[in-house]
């Protein structure tokens, strides 16, 4: 924690009242998942009403036909969408940042437009593109359509990350390197991209939590045998929530912890011996 | 099917597809070309795999596959939420969806935006297995388009080990003063302006469909009126809440209310029925889109589907009514003790409808039940 020379730490009942204050968020925020997660494990078709203990509704998970297509098509597009978009992100960034140009604040504000707009807006239009698309070269919608749906709103989200580190970092280091005789290239490979490592990091888990998150826009495009798993579980709703969606859920949960931790252990093996 | 709370902005957007399909001249000409496809197809001709565009779980994946296998070739099904998710989707064009399943009003919908193509007849001779009573829907009366799928009504369902059986089949128990004793505070209406007014609607004498502001004031009023003995408004758990105890009476879909009642211990505790003033009907049906890109497979999987068995296959495993003649009788004994109860419709078919659209006056009936939640 940063602290303010100028602001004293509050003592006393001030302080007891504010600590239960931030506890009262932390249960806010958690205490659903919590209960999310117990009744995964309910021997009960209705969530809500506990039935005993069972790991029935993840072994249902793992042989349901539909839900398993599902999760293999989210992860497959996740995949791509999470390598591409961070390249082509990160570049944006870079350029924004370090290069005047002509047109710059254009490209910067339209950069900022997947952010803002609302998603159904940018489903429409996606989906009236590729109808058009579809049309002219003849190609049916599916895994390319989503995929490059949701590389077109990533894009701004990783380089809105990777652009607040870089803006943190002094070009007088690039500068100290190709001093030193480093080449453009081994200036930023060595000198600017470990730096903006953990910028890359995060926005890589931003965009692919994004993307296996998206329900509106991906329904828009999905075509034939393309359901992603948001998308179905959400269908699957209009039918009842029973455990299973619980499991799912917290398999999902569990994954992106995963990832989380993940990323944290690559920035500190980073962090510990910077290249 | 339920009707979702999309349905608004979902129409806006499919007028603005609608607008721009007519801006665009060539359209017409190929969706023409497109439509006259299925008449080169002869009986049981499959043309490619089979798009399915469905509802989640509304047909056993085996059962899809059976019929991949029984002509040779695949098959896959992407689900939607709501019809108004689907509309965009299709309408649009392009969608590579062979098969759609839209609910009634929506049919309606599709056909007078040009977004489906007539069924040729030559091409679904089981279409005379479609019973009576749903082969002239007021939203395709001809049934130049569409043939039913799944149906089933939207009622109430009572817990009778706490009210008891001796109450009045009628909207009374939830809107009058007829409310058991043990209900207060205890009843779930349905989260949805067109179900929840329909039933106010009906409860009063009028046509769900009705576009009379008066008789919507009163039936606002009357919900209103009903809310000290609400538990709350509650589509998508309107069951559970009943079978876990929360709820005692329950304003329902037909299929949902008895699949729940199925896995409890003792379904005989809990009772379906259309009040005998009436209530909604909903159909879900078959529609071929414009542009499919494999009518011939599209013509020959609806008439698969209405096979008696295939019919019978399809509602024993997702437990809503069958619309197939032929499958009646080969339907399991539980579902199909529940589909023909005398007690399910007191009011008889005459007393239920089906939700039309009411172009312009849905603004009114969201309004209303906007003001009536409170």
């Amino acid at each position: 924690m940063s602290t303010n020379a100028g602001i004293t730490e509050p003592r006393g009942v001030t302080r007891g009242v504010l600590q239960g204050f931030s506890w009262l968020v932390y249960v806010f925020f958690y205490a659903p998942i919590l209960v999310l997660i117990i009744f995964s494990f309910s021997d009960n078709r209705n969530v809500g009403v506990w039935g005993g203990f069972t790991t029935s509704w993840y072994s249902e998970f793992v042989t349901d036909q539909p839900l398993t297509t599902a999760l293999g098509n989210s992860l497959r597009i996740a995949v791509v969408v999470t390598v591409v978009s961070v390249v082509l992100g990160t570049m944006a960034a870079l350029a924004l940042e370090r290069f005047r140009f002509r047109g710059r604040q254009v490209f910067d504000a339209l950069l900022y437009l997947p952010v803002i707009i609302p998603d159904v807006t940018m489903a429409v239009m996606l989906l009236l593109f590729f109808t058009q698309a579809a049309k002219w070269f003849g190609f049916s919608k599916g895994f390319a359509t989503i995929t490059l749906s949701h590389i077109a709103f990533n894009i701004s989200f990783v380089s809105i990350v990777v652009r607040a580190r870089l803006a943190g970092m002094d070009d007088n280091l690039e500068e100290a390197a190709m001093d030193l005789y480093a080449s453009r290239w081994q200036a930023f490979r060595h000198v600017t991209l470990p730096f903006i490592m953990p910028g890359i990091a995060g926005g890589a888990l931003l965009a692919m939590t994004l993307s296996l998150d998206d329900v509106v826009i991906t329904q828009f495009v999905t075509g034939a045998g393309w359901s992603t798993l948001p998308v179905y579980v959400f269908s699957l709703i209009r039918k009842g929530v029973t455990p299973l969606i619980n499991a799912v859920s917290v398999v999902m949960l569990v994954a992106s912890m995963v990832l989380v931790a993940l990323s944290l252990v690559v920035q500190r093996v980073r962090g510990g011996s910077p290249a | 099917m339920n009707r979702s709370h999309l349905r608004w902005p979902a129409l806006v957007v499919a007028l603005l597809l609608v607008l721009a399909a007519c801006g665009d001249g060539d359209d017409g000409g190929e969706g023409a070309e497109a439509a006259s496809g299925a008449t080169d197809c002869e009986l049981n001709q499959v043309d490619g795999d089979l798009a399915l565009y469905n509802w989640a779980e509304y047909i056993d994946p085996e059962h899809l596959q059976a019929f991949a296998d029984e002509f040779g070739i695949g098959a896959t099904m992407t689900e939607y939420d709501s019809n108004e998710a689907m509309l965009p989707v299709v309408s649009a064009g392009n969608s590579g969806y062979d098969v759609v399943v839209p609910s009634d009003y929506m049919v309606g919908i599709m056909i007078e935006g040009g977004f489906v193509q007539p069924l040729n007849e030559d091409l679904v001779p089981n279409i005379s297995n479609v019973s009576d009573e749903f082969a002239n829907p007021s939203y395709d009366p001809e049934q130049a388009y569409s043939v039913p799928y799944q149906w089933g009504y939207t009622g109430l369902a009572v817990d009778t080990e706490v009210v008891g059986t001796d109450f009045p089949r009628s909207w009374d128990i939830v809107f009058g003063d007829a409310v058991p004793e043990a209900a207060a505070g205890k009843v779930t209406l349905l989260n949805d302006p067109r179900e929840t007014m329909g039933a106010a609607l009906k409860s009063l004498g009028y046509s769900l469909n009705t576009t009379d502001e008066g008789e919507l004031a009163e039936a606002r009023e009357l919900i209103v009126g009903a809310k000290d003995n609400l538990l709350r408004f509650d589509t998508d758990s309107a069951d559970e809440l009943l079978t876990s105890g929360e709820s005692v009476i329950a304003h329902g879909y037909s299929g949902d209310m008895f699949t729940q009642f199925l896995e409890t211990d003792n379904p005989e505790r809990y009772v379906f029925f259309v009040p005998e003033e009436g209530g909604t009907r909903w159909i879900d049906n078959m529609v071929i889109p414009l542009d499919a890109p494999h009518p011939c497979t599209a013509h020959t999987f609806i008439n698969w589907l209405l096979d008696g068995e295939q019919g019978a296959a399809l509602s024993n495993w997702n437990y809503y009514g069958t619309p197939n003649k032929a499958s009646v009788d080969l339907l399991n004994e539980e579902l199909n003790a529940f589909v023909t109860s005398p007690e399910l419709v007191p009011g008889g078919l005459d007393s239920v409808e089906e939700i039309a659209d009411t172009g312009d006056f849905e603004t009114s009936y969201t309004d209303a039940f906007t003001e009536a939640k409170g």
